[in-house]
């Protein structure tokens, strides 16, 4: 990573790294929105670490003195994490989550926490109790959701890159409406300790940035088996550092799943497209029938075990609790904490998943998309025995304007028609900038690999960015 | 087509389920709400999935064990510093009475 080569020969200081970045931050956020808390001292005390570490000649960790924004359903100990909801108002983590532990580990410094859709729950980062993020290409639309923030902050050039998660896009879609890279993991490359659980056989974290590269870095640092993480796979992490080869790959086009796209979204891709054929890569036709099934089917399961997991949340042991009178019963308390302390959406989800869970529903709703959800992955590998990798855009249009979906949630969840199908299929996928709309707003292309692919995604990526400038074009400086 | 709304009594019995206290804009909201979206999501009953093994989980399978040692947790003044409500002299977090 540059900030962090620079740091390491000497040509710039970790705090004058963090110190700008702070200041952007600062100058940004009246415009942005995009921190829920900005770590100022706690910053400035780990990239004073790293320049005493450099000034006694210690070797330097992959990160060192890179600022790095967390995802606000991230804990980070001693900093406030709210998951963007009124239930965790003022709620602070006694423990980092093991991403967070691990890129300290590797000398990054934690900049601050970034809104989210309540509990990762929503397209557009409308759905926080903190405020509504922007997107810094167009400040009247949305950064894309849930992790809005994230993905706002780093098109913004604040900080070189960030945590989010993704559970049915939550890092693509963000990434491809900003115009910067976002990588899902395979389901279990990343430990989920220490992540505020939305649908746990969804949810996983990754990295956003402005290059393959560096996303590829945060992954490295962030991989792994963690004790904490049954589901955290003992697959070794290879070092992606030097995958830019895209000769030889087969990339899969699913033609009939993607037709009915924005122009420019078309147009952009079939350049994508023609971009990898010219560095050697092999362009092939593929089908995925159960595609068009996806999004029925995550929004029972994530439902599902959304009801579950967030039945933690009910007053007793942290968060918000709700006035209590000497009447009411244990109850009582939690029924109205969860109706104060929840937003719309999440209520929502939580009363579609206890609805399909519930005593004459469960087979028809949630057992039926565990079973086209098992269609959904044999599909993919089915379509993996001949190719590398699937392209598909990452999103049917390019980012929408802000309100425009809100009345209206059905409409909000079809946008998120070609990234739900890989955490169903527990498969890594990462979107990176492709075009821009003749209006000047990004547009995402998608890439899906195997599971623990990551390489292949890294080696067409950044064959891509040796080719093309899209990941070099920033914004209008925000709040300049 | 406009779709039926769920009928409030339905609501309230999963509203109940899920310990949701839905105020009674709420239920009206919510019944029209999730109506549309089980419209929605009932095409995939129409799917044949006759032989499919439900798939519950995305994991990579190799489901690694460790060994069940003790290992240092949070100290207990730790757990109730963010309670709402708390007795952390005596170890508790404090709630509305459960027995009459």
């Amino acid at each position: 990573m540059t900030a962090r080569d620079q740091i390491a020969r000497g040509e710039r200081s970790a705090e004058s790294v963090t110190r700008e970045a702070l200041a952007a931050i600062a100058r940004q956020e009246p415009s942005l929105a995009a921190f829920t808390a900005v770590a100022t001292e706690q910053a400035l005390a780990q990239a004073g670490a790293v320049d005493a570490a450099r000034a006694r000649g210690e070797a330097l960790g992959p990160l060192a003195g890179v600022p790095i924004a967390i995802k606000d359903n991230i804990s980070t100990k001693g900093v406030p994490t709210t998951a963007g909801s009124k239930m965790l108002a003022g709620y602070v983590p006694p423990y980092d989550a093991t991403v967070v532990a691990r890129l300290a580990a590797a000398g990054a410094v934690i900049i601050g926490k970034t809104n989210c859709d309540e509990f990762g729950m929503g397209s557009s980062t409308e759905n926080s109790a903190y405020g509504v993020t922007a997107n810094p290409w167009a400040l009247d639309r949305t950064p894309g959701g849930s992790s809005g923030g994230s993905a706002a902050t780093v098109a913004a050039r604040a900080v070189p890159a960030a945590l989010g998660s993704d559970t049915g896009g939550s890092i693509r879609q963000p990434a491809a409406f900003c115009g910067i890279v976002g990588l899902k993991p395979t389901y279990g490359r990343v430990s989920r300790y220490g992540l505020l659980a939305y649908a746990s056989s969804l949810d996983q974290v990754g990295p956003f940035a402005t290059t393959v590269e560096d996303a590829a870095a945060v992954l490295t640092a962030i991989a792994g088996p963690d004790r904490h993480d049954a589901t955290s796979a003992a697959q070794p992490v290879p070092d992606w550092s030097t995958a830019n080869d895209a000769r030889g790959l087969r990339i899969g086009v699913p033609r009939a799943f993607i037709d009915g796209v924005d122009a420019s979204v078309a147009q952009a891709f079939e350049q994508s497209l023609s971009v990898w054929k010219e560095r050697g890569a092999v362009i092939v036709d593929i089908s995925l029938p159960h595609a068009s099934l996806a999004i029925p089917v995550y929004y029972l399961i994530a439902t599902a075990e959304a009801s579950s997991n967030l039945a933690r949340y009910d007053g007793a042991r942290y968060g918000y609790r709700t006035t209590v009178a000497p009447k009411d019963s244990l109850r009582d308390m939690y029924e109205r904490t969860r109706d104060e302390g929840f937003g719309a959406e999440v209520k929502r989800r939580i009363m579609l998943g206890t609805y399909v869970l519930s005593a004459g529903y469960y087979d028809a709703y949630y057992l039926k998309a565990q079973q086209v959800r098992a269609t959904v992955r044999d599909d993919y590998a089915a379509a993996f025995t001949s190719v590398d990798l699937v392209a598909t855009p990452t999103t049917p249009t390019p980012a929408f304007k802000l309100g425009e979906k809100t009345a209206d949630p059905l409409q909000m969840y079809l946008a998120d028609i070609f990234t739900v199908s890989a955490n169903l299929a527990g498969v890594p996928a990462m979107s990176l900038p492709c075009g821009m709309t003749p209006d000047g707003l990004p547009i995402g292309c998608q890439l899906t690999a195997k599971m623990w692919d990551e390489a292949s995604l890294v080696r067409a990526g950044t064959a891509f960015q040796q080719a093309t400038d899209w990941h070099q074009r920033a914004p209008v400086a925000v709040g300049a | 087509m406009p779709v039926t709304p769920l009928d409030a009594a339905e609501v309230r019995r999963i509203a109940a389920l899920a310990h949701l206290a839905l105020t009674d804009d709420e239920v009206g909201l919510f019944g029209r709400q999730l109506a549309e979206i089980l419209e929605f999501v009932r095409q995939i009953q129409s799917e044949d999935t006759s032989g499919v093994t439900p798939m519950s989980h995305a994991s990579g399978g190799d489901g690694h064990e460790r060994a069940d040692d003790v290992q240092p947790t949070l100290a207990r003044v730790e757990a109730l510093k963010n309670a709402p409500d708390a007795a952390p002299e005596s170890g508790l977090f404090k709630v509305p009475r459960v027995m009459a």
